[in-house]
């Protein structure tokens, strides 16, 4: 089996970027990817994405939050520590809204935060596309698309000509060694 | 044939920006410039009141809260006071990244970052005060509920507890999603540089970002995500704050418009913190094409607007102390306004209710010295709207004879002096060494950034 690699091409704008994903989508391409310094109106469509499933994940620690916060202090006054206060019974509902709502809050948070980074795998320290020097640009000013060898139709050279015939420019392959 | 399509005109978000590189250089400025020598000296000078209150607290600690100014009905003093002001200053941050995100308010690109780094470390100054207030300090894990070797657990009927959740959740909750909105920008910044040791420390903490798409859907699901879930908690967050007071039988304290006054004034003093940071920032680094007039016009609005919302509590306080016919309520707000406290009273008012009301004329909106004396105004003023609450409602009990005068000791001063100091350190070190404006949200807001977006004439 040969090594994974990637055909790497930049492209001037955000246009033109969702442009060529389109273009990809529409030959049969699945294992591409776009990189871009901020999000793209457009893009998960024309890549044929699905919806994201994080609302979910929060879902569920919202929901583990709400139970195991309002379950914590119905226990801890009920069972563990019963004090009387005021002469308030001991399963003072309403008093344990703030902090149900808080703990349900933060376990959300929590499943936002660490679903969301689960998801997109990372932190991932060593990615190929590393490797070029142009790619740095992304995170200030540039826009690339890359497709990877796992792809069923990836054919090196193929590929290639393909970005190139979009006006992708500095096409280059990265190859995962 | 002309165009059918007319566009809407919009204020521009930046001025002068060519490109999206022109963005990344004038937020990278601040880090890669020359070490300024006024940032060195605000350091030594911030750091030396940081030293200041680590002593402060270790005398308290070594000698108990007698050094304190606290007398015997006036049991919450400037420690309270100083917790509840931090505490509202952090409100700003949140609202602009979340409640100004969920009403599409495109403008908060300019200022979130900001912000939210201003956020942290109020509630950080402010987390400080609860802690060394509760007298035994090495004790204060017992407000967690942890299992302990006592078999003792926290009272959840107590309104000081849900504080400490309230607090607490807001303070890793806010520091989560001002990390998550850095992570794409500490990416640019190691991208960007050349030295070996900023590519490895900004590397390690932008966790490998490269931008791509099936990161950015993740991403944006989770950053609306977090600021629906923010914005119900920035409101809470205030709101339990108000409960330590609102919950208690005291006059002055035990009144329901506590949660949203609270919540009004705490946007209040945060939103005038921003500005005058915001006005000295902009100008020091050069960022006026990222943050510009029309971004301190807006907020100058919304500090207008919670002043007034403000000044209609103070006076919906006085109108139900009246309106409730209560002999104690009515003699708490009467006292208020013209007892030994009157001082700290008309200083509030004037302050918070009359110094705004320059913000109706947009000249004022628009000048930067106005809106930077305001903001000043505001800052203290709304100090001193925590310490007429805390401490006039304190200082006349039922019982006459009981009745005295809190006077601050030199300590109770350098404690909070030495806050300001822990504030400022922080906040130099974020100036110097973190992208303060977020690139990522500036550049998707610039007209640019529209995949339908057509060049003027082409």
């Amino acid at each position: 089996m040969t090594a994974r690699e990637y055909v790497l091409a930049e492209f001037s704008c955000p246009k033109q970027l969702l442009h060529v994903a389109k273009a990809c989508s529409d030959k049969g391409y699945k294992q591409f990817e776009t990189y871009s310094p901020f999000p793209i109106h457009g893009m998960d469509d024309a890549m044929n994405l699905k919806p994201s499933p994080l609302g979910w994940i929060v879902l569920c620690g919202g929901t583990f939050g709400l139970l195991g916060g309002f379950g914590l202090q119905t226990w801890v006054s009920t069972v563990a520590y019963k004090l009387v206060i005021s002469g308030k019974p001991f399963f003072s509902y309403p008093a344990f809204v703030p902090v149900t709502f808080e703990l349900m809050v933060l376990f959300s948070a929590f499943a936002t935060v660490f679903g969301m980074f689960a998801l997109i795998k990372l932190p991932r320290y060593h990615h190929p596309l590393f490797k070029s020097k142009n790619f740095r640009k992304v995170t200030s000013h540039g826009f690339f698309l890359s497709i990877d060898s796992n792809d069923e139709l990836y054919d090196e050279e193929s590929a290639t000509t393909f970005l190139k015939e979009l006006n992708g420019t500095a096409v280059e392959v990265i190859q995962d060694a | 044939m002309t165009s059918i399509i007319e566009k809407v005109k919009r204020v521009p978000l930046v001025k002068n920006v060519t490109s999206f590189k022109t963005v990344t250089d004038i937020v990278s400025h601040p880090m890669e410039m020359k070490l300024p020598s006024w940032w060195l000296i605000g350091l030594v000078g911030s750091i030396s009141l940081v030293l200041l209150l680590k002593s402060m607290i270790a005398y308290l600690v070594w000698e108990g809260v007698g050094v304190w100014g606290l007398n015997n009905p006036v049991g919450w003093g400037f420690a309270i006071v100083n917790f509840v002001f931090w505490v509202g200053i952090g409100h700003a941050g949140t609202l602009i990244s979340a409640i100004l995100f969920l009403f599409r308010q495109k403008w908060r690109t300019g200022i979130n970052r900001f912000a939210e780094a201003m956020t942290i470390f109020a509630v950080m100054c402010a987390l400080i005060f609860p802690g060394i207030h509760i007298g035994r300090q090495w004790a204060a894990y017992w407000l967690f509920p942890l299992p302990n070797s006592m078999a003792m657990w926290p009272n959840f009927k107590s309104p000081l507890l849900w504080d400490v959740f309230a607090v607490g959740t807001y303070f890793t909750v806010s520091l989560m999603f001002w990390f998550v909105g850095l992570v794409p920008d500490l990416a640019a910044v190691r991208d960007r540089t050349t030295s070996k040791v900023k590519q490895v420390v900004y590397g390690i903490f932008a966790l490998g970002w490269r931008g791509a798409n099936r990161h950015w859907q993740h991403y944006e699901k989770a950053y609306l995500l977090l600021a629906a879930l923010a914005t119900p908690l920035v409101l809470s967050v205030h709101s339990i704050v108000s409960f330590d007071f609102a919950v208690s039988q005291l006059p002055g304290w035990h009144t329901t418009i506590f949660p949203p006054y609270f919540v009004a004034g705490a946007v209040f003093s945060g939103f005038a913190m921003v500005v005058t940071l915001m006005v000295i920032a902009r100008q020091v680094f050069k960022l006026k094409s990222l943050v510009t007039l029309h971004h301190l016009e807006c907020m100058n609005k919304i500090i207008l607007v919670t002043g007034m919302l403000v000044g209609y509590a103070y006076g919906m306080e006085f109108f139900m102390a009246w309106y409730s016919g209560y002999e104690y309520e009515s003699f708490a707000f009467i006292n208020r306004a013209t007892g030994p406290y009157a001082w700290a009273y008309w200083i509030m008012v004037t302050c918070n209710v009359i110094s705004p009301q320059l913000f109706w004329f947009e000249k004022c909106r628009r000048s930067i010295p106005i809106m930077f004396v305001v903001s000043i105004f505001v800052n203290i003023g709304m100090w001193f709207e925590r310490f007429v609450i805390t401490v006039t409602s304190l200082h006349r009990d039922f019982l006459p004879s009981s009745w005295d005068y809190y006077t601050p000791t030199w300590v109770d001063v350098c404690t909070f002096i030495g806050s300001f100091g822990l504030f400022f350190t922080l906040f130099l070190l974020f100036l110097r060494f973190l992208p303060m404006i977020s690139m990522n949200e500036v550049k998707g807001v610039m007209p640019e950034s529209d995949p339908h977006y057509e060049k003027e004439g082409a």
